[in-house]
């Protein structure tokens, strides 16, 4: 199998505006015939729903929550980069992709990444102009801050919230179509089945997760915008629904997953207090502009933060970083992190923490602009721990946050499905093997308002004469059947332990074994571990009541059962790529300093990964990375 | 510490519910209160019992999925605080805890806990937006907007559609939520030309949703994750008017 | 779902408009009645003058007229909207959402029957006598409401319901002015925050002002 990623030809500048000037286009009156599956409402789906309605396609859309504006692209707190250069600190567009592409480690496509930087600046107009509440300078203009990882101020944000408020500008858009009858919204369904019809996707089987019903819907097209998959670590950032299972499901029909194991470890979240623990909240990456990060010069030192004198305490990041400093990007700070905590200098009741220490910046900018920045993340903080960070630093510590990895996706962010599209969080494209703060709001939006409209209209050019799609076809009824047989199977097990006893197993596995640091041995534990969870898994799950009702711990152990799949799937590929790159640190391969060390002569390329049946193992199928405009060089944040 | 629990159990929308009495023995302080939730689920699976079902999904309270009355208050005793931020350090060992469903009649149970909140989205699907198409957007800074009215518009917009506005109103009154999204809209200039038609068109659909009179207690903005103000209220008020007289 | 005729945001501004009307009245009101604290015998003539004055104006008539119907509006008007409420609210087996708001704000409607029975016995007293009653004259000629006034007050179970039913009104007056205030749309904090220091004065002036005339009355005259 060979993989083109069918990348526009001329120069990187020009090849976005050649694929939108020869894109094939759907006559309007034609659009309506044409119908699109748009699974998960966050800011991808949400986009790309409204975007492909406001043209006149019909749109079905599905969320699992209760309500679209409750998707987790909700929790964003810092803020999404666009390469305006208002503060006219040197920005552009190249400049950003370079950032990008350097901050990925250089293991992501240079076209994608140079659209992406591209489309940044009109996604600040479209936000703008729906009437998201961009931070503004008093003149009345839009104001931006730096993010970790880059030297200039490229960072739009609202408050601490601007997931939240770009969001709510996509959910309204698509309510607004929802409304107009234009969209018909599923809410709390969760896609189980893909189904593919002679080659092509052609619909999904969902599950009606308040009746518990199973339902056929059939389209045109189907695209996944379900977000990332860092939930399998079960300790993490995400919410507690986010899950793999519909690019899982899809995986296993037929699309190749791309570096499953490239998961970013977020620096700046609250540790973990006790085993009861459900996640670990996020402190958005925004407080390291003013926040400095240390930890004691002394092992265990008993003392409270602010009794230790300026001189006995190690500002790491500072130190190891110069030129970043407190900016270093995530995988960096997060590695350096744990590397202070394995070596004893963590701090907190678990040991387990590092500081991040405001007295500096209110000292100089007073209490009042600090609160203005970060009010509503200090007291967030105050609700959770009960420590006030305006009167001491904060403890934060490293937490699972974003799949880099997910569906392989070409440069129109189709799947290997034809007709099966990716977007968001969901596929892999732009972060390469690290993504920078701020830019996955970014993606999730390019991605829905600007690439999908054009891609998806690319390929149902070719489905006019197709006519309406028949949901009782028996590929429908197969992949109903299936999605049925597995609902029963977990419902009928009715074992002893609950379906987030394994979870926590599983994502504790994975933590210590293919999350911030891996290495042969332990990968190849890990899978054997997993294995053995799975068998118990089928032995000894409980799942209480049946599949025809609402079931909360039904749709768990859906999840689950995914998950152990996944993670195998994760293991296989961290095991495979013998170099560190990014978020993925194999300890064999590092420098002296403790640095990774990429192998660009043998692992140039993305890990494309196909299903060959539960007990097989993978099929690798890599697709080679060509670098045209930048060198490849050794990342320095030093 | 120690805790007993009431909690309100109903098998569907049209089941007849009570309140169930349940103990929990290992509860710790640091525990938030879904995760004591959490717990008592895991020993009710063990059982072979149905779990408790209820809302919930970012934890970090800003995706508005959770929200339960405890001890008669939406959220539980703190102000401005999800129930997902609350801590269990907010009660003492040996209490008594009445957990029930938001309630209203525009908020129907579905099971136990949860409830359907989807009057919400169509309140915003008749005039919370602004009619603007993927591509039609000016470049950005062509629409200055002051840095205290951005600040205001951002205060209005914060809501999280958690609903503990009408379930702590005596009247089940959406008057905050949907004033919310009107004001939000009509600080700003992208949203001001449409602000007459918005401000008609939605609180004739929460009228249509079975919500009470507003009668400005203000509970609301009390209870309120994110401490919207009831000042919202009287813009819409202000607004409506306006477009009424003006029509 | 049936179309409802009227939206909840107008039927709450009739409340406010009529509310704001009586808000109105009750100053004028206390205005006229702070002649009664002058000394007897020019109390009597200023008092009785100034009923005089307000019966024969055609434009006071037209006033008492909106007077008149300000009461029945803004009484229907919250009947309706009060059960109206009941039917929509949740209920709750174990309630405690009081501690949210205050007390006074979420009995208008108690505060108010209270006002309501108050007035009635206020009219039969005082503009029931006055219209339709056998009133002995003054010097002056004019009907001597005066003296009516002072034998209204005679008995001191009579004072206290009076005195009570002031308090009533000045809870209902606390909540309310601001209330209708915010009903009618004013939403810019600097002037929300003046209505709501102007409103509670005035709150504590009617009520400590219509308290203490039977009071004083009542100790000065018995």
């Amino acid at each position: 199998m060979e993989l083109n990623a069918k990348i526009p030809p001329g120069p990187l500048k020009d090849k976005w505006s050649y694929y939108k000037d020869h894109a094939k286009l759907v006559n309007p009156a034609n659009r309506k015939k044409l119908e699109v599956i748009v699974v998960g409402t966050g800011l991808a789906g949400s986009s790309a729903a409204a975007s492909l309605a406001e043209m006149g396609y019909k749109v079905k859309s599905f969320c699992f929550q209760d309500s679209a504006r409750r998707a987790h692209s909700v929790a964003a707190q810092g803020g999404v980069n666009a390469a305006k250069n208002y503060k006219n600190d040197g920005d552009s567009v190249y400049r950003m992709f370079y950032d990008t592409i350097k901050g990925g480690d250089f293991r992501s496509r240079e076209a994608n990444v140079y659209r992406l930087a591209e489309c940044s600046l009109a996604l600040i107009d479209q936000a703008v102009a729906q009437g998201v509440p961009f931070g503004r300078e008093y003149g009345g203009y839009l104001n931006n801050r730096s993010f970790g990882g880059v030297q200039v101020s490229r960072t739009f944000y609202s408050r601490g919230q601007t997931g939240q408020q770009l969001l709510l500008g996509a959910y309204q858009a698509l309510i607004r179509q929802v409304a107009a009858k234009t969209v018909h919204l599923h809410t709390r369904h969760e896609m189980l089945e893909l189904v593919v019809v002679e080659g092509k996707a052609r619909g999904i089987i969902v599950r009606n997760l308040d009746t518990g019903e199973i339902e056929r819907h059939s389209a045109h097209a189907v695209i996944l915008a379900t977000g990332g998959f860092g939930k399998i670590y079960y300790l993490s950032t995400l919410a507690m629904g986010c899950n793999a299972s519909a690019i899982w499901r899809a995986h296993k029909k037929g699309a190749l997953m791309a570096s499953p194991s490239w998961t970013q470890i977020h620096p700046t979240s609250l540790p973990q207090s006790g085993g009861y623990q459900s996640k670990l909240t996020l402190m958005s990456e925004s407080l390291r502009n003013d926040g400095r990060i240390w930890v004691p010069l002394k092992k265990e030192d008993p003392r409270k933060p602010n009794d230790i004198p300026e001189q006995e305490r190690d500002y790491y990041l500072e130190r190891r970083y110069p030129a970043f400093g407190n900016l270093a990007p995530r995988d960096i700070s997060s590695r350096a992190a744990k590397e202070r905590i394995d070596a004893g200098f963590g701090i907190g009741a678990q040991k387990n923490a590092v500081y991040l220490d405001f007295s500096k910046a209110i000292r100089e900018q007073g209490k009042e602009k600090i609160k203005e920045k970060y009010g509503n993340l200090f007291s967030m903080y105050q609700k959770i721990t009960d420590i006030d960070a305006y009167a001491e630093p904060m403890m934060i510590s490293p937490a699972a946050h974003f799949s880099m990895g997910g569906l392989w996706v070409d440069y129109e962010l189709m799947t290997t499905v034809p007709g099966l599209f990716a977007l968001g969080e969901a596929n892999f494209a732009d972060h390469g093997a690290n993504r920078l703060g701020a830019n996955s709001l970014l993606q999730a939006c390019v991605d829905g308002y600007f690439v999908a409209p054009y891609t998806v209209s690319n390929y149902l050019a070719e489905e006019i004469k197709t006519g309406a799609i028949d949901a009782n076809r028996p590929e429908f009824i197969a992949a109903e059947n299936n999605a049925k047989e597995l609902l029963n199977r977990l419902a009928s097990i009715k074992g002893n332990k609950t379906a987030d006893y394994y979870h926590k197993k599983l994502g504790k596995l994975l933590y210590d074994h293919c999350g911030l640091s891996r290495n042969r041995e332990g990968l190849n534990y890990a899978i054997a571990e997993i294995k053995k969870l799975q068998e118990d898994f089928y032995a000894n799950l409980a799942v209480p009541g049946s599949a025809q009702e609402m079931n909360g711990e039904l749709e768990k152990a859906g999840r689950v059962a995914d998950y152990l799949e996944v993670a195998q799937l994760m293991c296989y590929d961290a095991l495979t790529r013998e170099e560190s790159c990014g978020a993925h640190f194999r300890e064999e391969h590092q420098t002296p300093e403790g640095e990774a060390l990429r192998n660009d002569e043998k692992f140039c390329f993305v890990s494309a990964w196909g299903w060959n049946g539960p007990d097989e193992e993978p099929l690798l199928v890599p697709e080679p990375l060509t670098f045209e405009n930048v060198n490849l060089t050794v990342r320095s944040y030093k | 510490m120690k805790v007993f629990l009431k909690i309100w159990r109903q098998k569907d929308a049209k089941a007849e519910g009570k309140l169930v009495d349940y103990e929990m023995d290992d509860v710790i302080p640091h525990m938030s209160f879904l995760e004591m939730m959490d717990t008592l689920n895991e020993k009710l699976i063990v059982q072979g019992e149905h779990p408790v079902e209820f809302d919930h999904d970012c934890r970090e309270g800003i995706c508005g999925q959770c929200g339960v009355m405890i001890n008669g208050r939406a959220h539980g005793p703190l102000k401005n605080t999800t129930t997902c931020q609350l801590h269990m350090r907010s009660f003492k060992d040996g209490d008594t805890i009445y957990i029930e469903p938001f309630r209203a009649e525009a908020f129907p149970v579905k099971r136990d806990l949860k409830v359907d909140r989807s009057a919400f989205d169509r309140i915003i699907g008749a005039g919370g937006f602004v009619s603007v198409n993927t591509g039609q957007a000016p470049e950005a800074n062509s629409i200055p907007v002051t840095h205290e009215m951005a600040e205001s518009a951002f205060d209005s917009a914060a809501c999280i559609g958690c609903g503990a506005c009408v379930a702590t109103c005596k009247n089940s009154s959406a008057a905050l939520f949907t004033s919310a999204k009107i004001s939000h809209l009509v600080k700003l200039p992208q949203g001001k030309l449409e602000a007459r038609k918005r401000a008609l068109t939605m609180v004739a659909q929460m009228d249509r949703e079975n919500f009470g009179h507003c009668s400005n207690t203000e509970a609301c903005e009390v209870e309120c994750p994110q401490h919207i103000s009831v000042l919202n209220i009287a813009r819409m008020n202000w607004e409506f008017a306006k477009a009424k007289v003006l029509k | 779902m049936k179309k409802e005729l009227i939206s909840t945001l107008s039927r709450k501004y009739l409340m406010a408009l009529t509310g704001l009307f009586l808000c109105f009245f009750l100053v004028i009101h206390l205005l006229g009645n702070f002649q009664l604290f002058l000394p007897p015998d020019q109390a009597r003539e200023s008092f009785n003058g100034y009923s005089k004055l307000l019966s024969g104006n055609i434009f006071i008539k037209a006033i008492s007229y909106i007077l008149y119907a300000s009461i029945i509006i803004h009484s229907l008007d919250a009947l309706l909207i009060t059960l109206f409420n009941r039917k929509k609210a949740g209920k709750y087996e174990y309630d405690k959402r009081g501690a949210a708001s205050k007390w006074y704000s979420r009995n208008m409607g108690i505060l108010g029957t209270i006002i309501l029975v108050f007035l009635i016995f206020h009219f039969k007293d005082f503009w029931y006598q006055y219209k339709f009653g056998a009133l002995p004259v003054d010097a002056a000629g004019n009907k001597d409401l005066y003296e009516i006034v002072i034998r209204a007050y005679a008995d001191l179970w009579y004072v206290l319901f009076y005195v009570l039913a002031m308090f009533a009104l000045g809870y209902h007056l606390l909540h309310g002015f601001y209330s209708a205030a915010r009903t009618v749309g004013l939403y810019h904090p600097k002037y929300v925050n003046l209505v709501r220091v102007f409103g509670t004065w005035y709150s504590y002036i009617i009520t400590f002002g219509f308290a203490a005339i039977p009071l004083y009355i009542y100790f000065t005259h018995y």
